[in-house]
């Protein structure tokens, strides 16, 4: 390892301070409330307890994935075609690709409610031309659309940075080389765009594993993803131990799926993240 | 295009300033208010921690109750909001913050006196506790009205869409009746829920009998057949709407969903209901005691409470409000029914632990099968 000087480390301690006090020491605490009861005594029931919590944790993990396949799916196409364009035309798409985060993910979750309701704007145009109205909010598919609605543009925006680094110089080559379309896409784009899409992956599947608003809002009440068991154990139900072996586990979770994650693009060849 | 995007863009900023500036025409100051506080404090600050939406805050032209304070005492109010009990103790428990003024629901008060939290508020500081209607003086969880005094009285009732409903419900059994299925919403919070279950099969909202908490929890899974969902503050929406029928919810809240949904109508079940008050309390911890008894003190002042009143659309327990001409609410049944028509109504008492953690794993097993 290279010594590194004073003036790097100097340069370096005010993020250090901050992850220190924002982020080690809470995982400590989160870690000491999972492991310990009421009176503060050391104990493994929480972890035992979770147990309960297994069908919660697949539903929540089953449906971010879904929302992550979506996203991927019209991220991917859209990503590489944009990379294409034309310099003014890039600049207008990304601003419209990030115009909705200018706005709070709350507010944005709460209009799909207006949107998606029983007598929403959806079900009125529908009834407007003669169609019977389909029952949207308080269903699974609102939840995993609120995902991907809301957590879309963290897939374009890093599959569209590696795409447009690839140099058109070696789509050219390829192609000099006798590479069909297909090949192509297999062959270069692909394995160059890697480290995009599993960045893209990663930012989107690890805020929807965890939310609990969209769920709360979109679901009706009646989805209960792990975000919000962990958000009625610290809120409602002031049970600060469960509360953190949940979200510790769902921590370790997350942690090893990126791990996996980042095996993956290793071997391929790609950037780790 | 690029220039009529920007006179676009120029009107809209335009149009919204507009906006802006007919809010600020609020009125800040009490007239006659500011010579009776004295500036003693001034410069300190107090921290007021309560129910959000829950104050007049100066829109619409209402009076600004926090910044009236602020010009009337020179103490500067830092407020902040929670949406449940639960929160609120989760939050004072944690210590990381002190409060100066909280203002809990009444079990929330028993067992934060329970639990040491309160101080007792030096009642000869609060000139304007007269104004305290005696119906709600001497309430069970401060039977000495030590550590509290009232701001808010609310009930719960059923509220209903005339046009999708048929007759008059009179029973909380309407909530189970599959002819409304998809159309009925209930409290996504245990206690509120519990509670319409309870009534229904008349047993007490304060039991410490698990048997009975079964017996309610099964009620309640039996309902999740029917139910479209379980809300809190979306059921303004889903009512406002009329994309639900039927709704549980506090009485002061089912005025302002009627102001923009006639459709809508409001009963007492005549099986009983869960009254609420919410009292100001000083933490045991606070900072600024002087300046909270002032603030309390201000909260009970006629001109104050009444902005308040209207504001909030809850019932009040203050007279020199109920007996002020002014008050646009004075007459309505659904705040203040007539003797006659008043329902029976119980009281929330903190339930211990063992108790409290029996009913919420009820409560995420329903949560669950729906």
């Amino acid at each position: 390892m290279k010594k590194r000087g004073w003036g790097s480390v100097a340069l370096n301690a005010p993020y250090t301070v901050w992850s220190v006090i924002f982020i080690v020491v809470p995982l400590f605490i989160v870690g000491y409330y999972a492991f310990t009861d009421k009176n503060g005594a050391f104990t493994f029931a929480n972890i035992i307890e979770l147990k309960e919590y297994g069908d919660i944790f697949v539903t929540s993990v089953w449906y971010s994935v879904l929302a992550t396949v979506i996203c991927l799916l019209i991220s991917y196409p859209f990503a590489y075609f944009l990379s294409r364009q034309s310099e003014q035309s890039r600049r207008l798409q990304m601003m419209l690709v990030m115009l909705p985060m200018w706005m709070n993910l709350l507010i944005r979750t709460y209009s799909w409610m207006n949107i998606l309701e029983k007598n929403g704007i959806i079900n009125n145009l529908l009834a407007g031309i003669g169609l019977e109205p389909i029952k949207m909010i308080g269903t699974p598919g609102a939840v995993i659309f609120g995902m991907v609605y809301n957590y879309l543009p963290y897939m374009i925006l890093p599959i569209y940075t590696v795409m447009s680094k690839i140099e058109p110089s070696l789509l050219e080559a390829a192609e000099d080389l006798g590479c069909n379309g297909f090949n192509k896409m297999r062959r270069v784009i692909m394995p160059l765009s890697l480290p995009g899409v599993i960045s893209g992956i990663t930012m989107v599947f690890v805020p929807s594993v965890s939310t609990f608003y969209i769920s709360q809002k979109l679901g009706d009440g009646k989805i209960m993803l792990v975000g919000d068991a962990i958000e009625r154990q610290m809120q409602a139900a002031y049970n600060y131990n469960l509360g953190a072996s949940i979200s510790l586990v769902l921590m370790i979770m997350i942690i090893i799926s990126m791990a996996v994650m980042n095996k993956f693009s290793d071997e391929e060849g790609g950037l780790v993240i | 295009m690029k220039r009529y995007t920007a006179i676009l863009l120029a009107l809209l900023m335009i149009v919204s300033m507009f906006t802006f500036a007919s809010c600020g025409s609020a009125n800040d100051t009490v007239e006659n208010l500011e010579a009776t506080y004295s500036q003693e404090y001034a410069g300190t600050t107090l921290n007021v921690f309560n129910w959000g939406e829950y104050i007049s805050d100066g829109s619409e032209g209402s009076l600004d109750v926090n910044k009236a304070f602020e010009n009337a005492t020179g103490i500067k109010v830092n407020y902040s909001n929670y949406d449940s009990n639960e929160a609120m103790y989760a939050k004072m428990k944690s210590e990381a913050v002190s409060y100066d003024v909280v203002i809990p629901s009444d079990y929330m008060i028993e067992r934060l006196i329970n639990e040491n939290m309160l101080q007792k508020i030096d009642m000869s500081k609060i000139t304007n506790y007269k104004n305290i209607s005696d119906e709600y003086k001497g309430l069970y969880f401060d039977e000495n009205d030590e550590y509290s005094v009232p701001y808010s009285v609310g009930m719960v009732g059923l509220i209903y869409n005339t046009t999708m409903v048929d007759g008059t419900p009179d029973s909380w059994s309407i909530m189970w009746d599959g002819k409304y299925k998809d159309n009925i919403l209930t409290f996504n919070n245990p206690r509120d829920a519990f509670a319409i279950s309870q009534f229904l099969l008349g047993i007490d909202l304060n039991t410490t009998d698990k048997a009975d908490w079964d017996k309610a929890a099964d009620k309640l899974k039996e309902q999740n057949k029917v139910l479209q969902g379980k809300v809190m503050d979306q059921v303004f929406n889903k009512m406002q709407g009329g994309n639900a029928a039927i709704a549980p919810y506090y009485a002061g809240d089912f005025l302002t969903m009627q102001s923009i949904n006639e459709d809508l109508a409001f009963v007492y079940p005549k099986e009983g209901t869960n009254i609420f008050v919410d009292s100001a309390c000083i933490p045991a911890n606070a900072k600024n005691y002087e300046a909270a008894l002032m603030y309390i003190n201000f909260l009970l002042e006629p001109e104050v409470a009444l902005a308040n009143a209207e504001y909030i659309c809850y019932a009040t327990p203050n007279m020199a409000v109920l007996n002020n001409e002014e008050y646009s609410l004075k007459d309505s049944e659904v705040l203040y029914p007539a003797e006659e028509n008043k329902p029976k109504t119980q009281y929330f008492h903190d339930l211990d632990a063992d108790i409290r953690s029996y009913y919420e794993k009820l409560w995420e097993d329903i949560l669950r099968e729906s």
